[in-house]
Formats: C-alpha cells, structure tokens, sequence
C-alpha cells in the first residue's frame, strides 16, 4: 500500500449567509494515495470549489479532519498555510495566472522565491528544469503575451512543479482550452503522473478529461456521489495521436 | 523573502508600469526639488541680506575704558586711561576668535584748508581699521604700516569735510590740510557712508594713523577705543569673553575687582539678522512639508489603484505560499522604491533647477547639504507612511476571493 497523500474524514463546510446556514459541503471523506491521478467531478454547487479551497489549504473544514501528507491543516495559522501552501501544493488555475510581462522563466521561479532555504542560483535551475520538464526550455525568455494558451497553462504546470509538491492541484485547467489544447495538457499531466510518479488532484466539470485519470471522485449536493476507480483510463497521448497533427506538443514530445 | 528578491520583485512590477511610477514619482520629485531650490534661494537671501548687514559690522567689538567710581563719583569711561600698546600687544597674541583688531584715539579739531575751516574730529588707528568698520576708499589709497612707524603726517578724508574744505569741486588728492597746527597730506578720499543709525554724520572724519595722533597732537599713550572683528556673528559672544579674559589678565585685575573696561557688539544688528533667517527657514519648512504630504497622497492613490489592480496576483501569490508579510513587505517596498527613486531625481533635479535660477536670474543661491538630506529622508519616511496602509489591505485580502477576483 502506498502512502496515503491526502486523509480527508467527515469534511463538513458550512458557510452563514445572514441568517441562513449554507452547507457547502455536509460530510465527505476520500483518501488519496501516492501515485494516484484524481479527478473530482460534479455539477456548480455540489460543493466542487469548496473542496479544492480546503484541499489547497486555502480554507480550513468547519467540521472534520483534513490531513495533507500527515499534516492536520485545522491547526495551522494563516502563515503556517501559506508555508504549506509552498512546500506540498502546486496550483493549476483554469486562467493560468501568470505573471503579465513577467518572463516564463521568473513566473516559473515565483514559488520558490518564497522559500528561504532556495538560494538565487539553485532557483533558477529548478525553474528550468521544470520547464524543460513542460517542454518549454526554449520558451523561457518570452512573456504569457508571446505564449499561446496550451503554452502558459504549461508554464503554470512548470511553476506547480518547481516546489516538488506532494500534490499538483489543478483547477480546471483546461477549462479555457480547446480540446486539441486540453489533450496536450491532458498527456503531459498523464506523463507526469504515470513516468514521474506526481500525485495530481484535478477538479473539472468534464466527463472527456476524466476518463484520462485513474479514478473519479463525483460529488452532489456536498456528499460524494460516487468514488470509483477508472477501468477504462484512456491515455492522452494516443487521442492525440488519432487527432490530425497540427499541434505543437505532440510534435515536440517526440 | 530576503531583501534582494523583495526589491526585484518590487522593481519589476514598476517597471511594467513605468509611465505611472514616473507619474508617481513626479509628485515627490517635485517636492524634494522645490524644496531644495527654496532653500537654496532662501539661504542665498540670507546670505546677501546677511552681508548687506555684516557691511554695517555685525562682528564688530569696541572695547571702552570703564567708567568708575573715583571718591564716590562716577567718572565717564571715556576720560579714563586704560587701555595700551600692552593690551594690543595681548589681544593678537591670545585671541582666537578675532580677525582683525585696531586700536583708535580720537582728537576733535579743526580742519583748516586755506580760508576754509570746519570742525571736525580725527580718528588715529591702524589700517586695520578701515576693514573692521567696512570703510571703503573712493580714490587714493590707504596708510601702510610703515606710515603708522614714522607717525606721518598722511590722512584720509571723509566726504562731509571734502564738502567743506573743497566746496568748489577740486580734488583734494594730494593737497595738504592742517588739523590744528599739523600739516597733513590727503592720501585717500573715503567713500561715503551717510548718517548711522543715531544720526550722526559718518563722513564727517579724518583718519590718520593713531601713532601720528597720539604723538603729534594729543601727546598720549593711551588709546580711545579698541575695535576688533570677530570672526562671524556667530563668534562674537565667544570673541567677548576671550577679549574680556585677556584684558582682566593685561590689567593684572584681581578675581574681587570689576572690569576697568566695557566691551560692546552690535547686538540689535544680530537679532535682526537671526529674525529674519529664522521667519524664512519656518517659511521653507512649511512649503516643504505641504509638498510632500501631497506627494506622499500621491503614492497612497497609486499604491491603492495598484492593490486593486493586482488583486489577481496577490491572490495568486498567496496560492504558491507568499504569507501576508510578504505581501506587506513587497508593497511596501514598491511605495519606498517609488518616493526614494523620486527623491533622487528630485535631488538632482533641485541642483539644476538651483543652477538655472542663478545662471537665468542672477538670484544668489546656497544648496545646503541639510536640505538635501532632510527632504531625502522625509521623503523615505513619506514612502513608508503612506505605502503602508494599502500595503496592509493588500496583505490581508482573503487569497480565495483575490483568486476570483475579475
């Protein structure tokens, strides 16, 4: 049995609007191993955005225990999570959030310049490395503006990558691609995930992209719907392949 | 985050925005600018009214016989004999904080040129003299040291008795006088100085070398006056104490008795000068922090239209880990960025600006190094007060809600 990444029990979220209790989320509980490629699905208001804030350490549970790689985030104070926030979590956002006018490379490098412990010189080689993991070395010097959209949300995954997170957390983030695109993003995550072992936990609303993870985590109303492994997990890499080859991903990745 | 990311990142984030920092800054360029140049015209005002005054003799000292009490009754200073060669003789030797000094005896008489005559009085000093009260020559010059050794019979000539003496327009360079019974050759015509501020007739004098008057005419050893010149107004309360010292010690006065002597300055002249610099530097000051605060609510209005612009960023800076401190810090530092950068621009562009004015209107000016330093760091202190409050709000905004932030 691997190691047991995130240990979510009984998660409750509830939110008071006036004079009204919103129960956001009304008791949840999931594991997630090492190794595990996640998605979590659900319609608007099944509680999806509630739970990625809590999973990314970006709020805490009302009730239940949220243990991220041992860690019970209930604890922590507001700069105990941003700490954790950037040693254990890289974010994937649907609208990338680079840096405007901010090299690939220095967007790259942003999380660790938030950790003491990474000097200059190491910084940099971690961000190009990451890069070069995303396929992007030759990219480094241009801004988002110069990128097309597959292209920034790889340099996000770089950025999610150069922390050596315990979990990429990704939000939607081929939500503002096209399909051609999300596959791209699709096959690299596989990559990741399958050749260097990555945890990734990735929230969508599309059934398409989760039937390239390994299991799926469906929520309604606050409750999981349903948690089942994917027995039929396609691989990005070969839809790609059956696509007509215009893409820059597919061609670069050989 | 270490102080050199902290001034990357802030540096970066300006320069993506470099025509609204320039904007930005121009506020406080302004400010340290106008500020210097202000006080450098106020202080080169101040200079020249301060000279003007000094023409008067602000430094100047005058030391008396005392008047003392003989058998019980008060006898005028003036008619007692005091003050020698000896006390001269101490003065230069001892006294640091004076520049020049002149021993002075006074004769009154009758100058008489040809069928004209005119009362007048003549003073018997050394050439120092001349440079202590700010006399200046018209025509001629000066007696030397020399004419002082040989007691010749050389004077310089005040407008009033010129008037008198010459009243058809000759010159009377050259021509010989008689003061009483002595011949005197006229060497230097002074220029004229009008009435002082008792209303008593400068210019109507003659002055002579003081061995001259002392041996020739009055036949004494003693002198009248001693004048000196303290180094600036600044000294001279120092110039009084040492000259009153050295002459307790020359007059072998004892700790029990009182000064055989006065010594006076030009006091009211001092205060006037210290009224009028200190009115101005108030003045300045005043103009100075009005300018500031209006560059420092400058930064403020930025500073907040730039949280509320990067409210995304913020939001997503705070995802990958940076902890409301370092928000703080990182705002913080673009507000100190913007006012120091501006303050150095506005350094340098007082020094132009302080150059044109004296190149363009011949205004005199002094660029004083406190200035400089005062608007430098009152403009630092400005970035930091006025960065801080939306640097605060900056840091504590909720990263979800700044996340969604559209």
């Amino acid at each position: 049995m691997s190691k047991i990444i995130l240990e979510i029990k009984e998660l409750k979220r509830d939110f008071v609007m006036g004079s009204e209790t919103v129960h956001a989320l009304r008791g949840v509980s999931f594991n997630v191993n090492a190794g595990e490629f996640v998605t979590i699905m659900g319609s608007s208001g099944s509680g999806k955005t509630t739970l990625l804030n809590i999973l990314g350490c970006l709020d805490k549970p009302s009730i239940g225990s949220y243990l991220l790689d041992g860690v019970d985030i209930k604890k922590l104070s507001r700069d105990q999570l941003a700490n954790l926030r950037n040693h254990k979590i890289g974010f994937v956002f649907q609208s990338y959030n680079l840096l405007p006018r901010t090299t690939a490379l220095e967007n790259v490098e942003l999380p660790l310049l938030y950790d003491k412990e990474v000097s200059a010189t190491e910084r940099r080689q971690r961000a190009l490395a990451a890069l070069d993991q995303v396929k992007l070395a030759d990219r480094q010097d241009h801004t988002p503006s110069q990128l097309s959209g597959g292209q920034q949300q790889r340099v996000a995954i770089a950025r999610a990558l150069v922390n050596e997170p315990v979990m990429i957390l990704a939000d939607e983030a081929t939500g503002n691609l096209d399909s051609r695109t999300s596959y791209e993003i699709m096959a690299l995550m596989q990559d990741l995930n399958i050749n260097k072992g990555k945890t990734i936990v990735f929230v969508t609303h599309e059934p398409d992209i989760a039937s390239f993870s390994s299991r799926t985590i469906m929520l309604r109303d606050g409750m999981i719907q349903t948690d089942q492994e994917n027995k039929n997990k396609r691989s990005a890499k070969e839809v790609l392949a059956s696509l007509p080859k215009t893409a820059d991903y597919s061609t670069e990745a050989k | 985050m270490s102080l050199i990311n902290l001034f990357r990142i802030a540096f970066k984030a300006l320069e993506r925005n470099k025509l609204r920092a320039f904007l930005t800054m121009l506020g406080i360029i302004i400010g340290v600018g106008s500020v210097i140049v202000m006080v450098a015209i106020g202080q080169g005002s101040k200079q020249s009214i301060h000279d003007q005054l000094s023409n008067m003799g602000t430094n100047m000292i005058t030391v008396q016989p005392a008047s003392n009490l003989n058998g019980g009754v008060k006898i005028a200073g003036t008619s007692f004999q005091t003050l020698t060669i000896k006390d001269i003789v101490a003065l230069k030797a001892g006294a640091q904080n004076i520049t020049e000094i002149s021993q002075a005896v006074t004769a009154r008489g009758q100058a008489i040129n040809g069928a004209l005559n005119w009362p007048t009085q003549m003073a018997g000093v050394s050439p120092e003299y001349l440079d202590i009260r700010k006399l200046s020559l018209r025509d001629g010059i000066a007696f030397t040291p020399t004419d002082v050794l040989t007691s010749a019979k050389v004077c310089l000539i005040g407008q009033t008795v010129v008037d008198n003496l010459f009243p058809n327009g000759e010159n009377p360079m050259g021509k010989v006088i008689r003061f009483g019974n002595i011949p005197f050759q006229i060497i230097g015509i002074l220029s004229p100085k009008g009435f002082n501020a008792f209303g008593q007739d400068q210019d109507d004098i003659l002055i002579a070398p003081y061995t001259t008057v002392q041996k020739r005419i009055l036949a004494t050893i003693y002198y009248t006056n001693i004048y000196a010149s303290a180094t600036d107004e600044a000294s001279t309360d120092a110039a009084v104490k040492e000259i009153t010292s050295i002459l307790r010690d020359s007059h072998r006065l004892t700790a029990v008795q009182d000064n055989d002597f006065t010594v006076r300055t030009q006091q009211e002249l001092i205060a006037t000068l210290s009224s009028t610099s200190g009115l101005l530097t108030v003045l300045l000051t005043v103009v100075a922090g009005i300018s500031l605060v209006i560059g420092g609510i400058g930064i403020m209005n930025i500073m907040y239209v730039s949280v509320t612009e990067r409210t995304k960023e913020i939001g997503l800076r705070m995802s990958i880990g940076a902890r409301g401190k370092d928000i703080l810090m990182q705002f913080l530092m673009e507000a100190v960025l913007i006012s120091i950068t501006g303050g150095v621009i506005g350094v340098i562009f007082g020094f132009l600006s302080t150059q044109l004015v004296t190149l363009l209107l011949k205004w005199p000016t002094i660029i004083s190094e406190s200035s400089v330093v005062l608007s430098f760091v009152v403009c630092a202190v400005t970035g930091i007060f006025f960065g801080y409050y939306p640097a605060q709000k900056a840091s504590r905004l909720d990263p979800i809600e700044a996340l969604r932030y559209e």
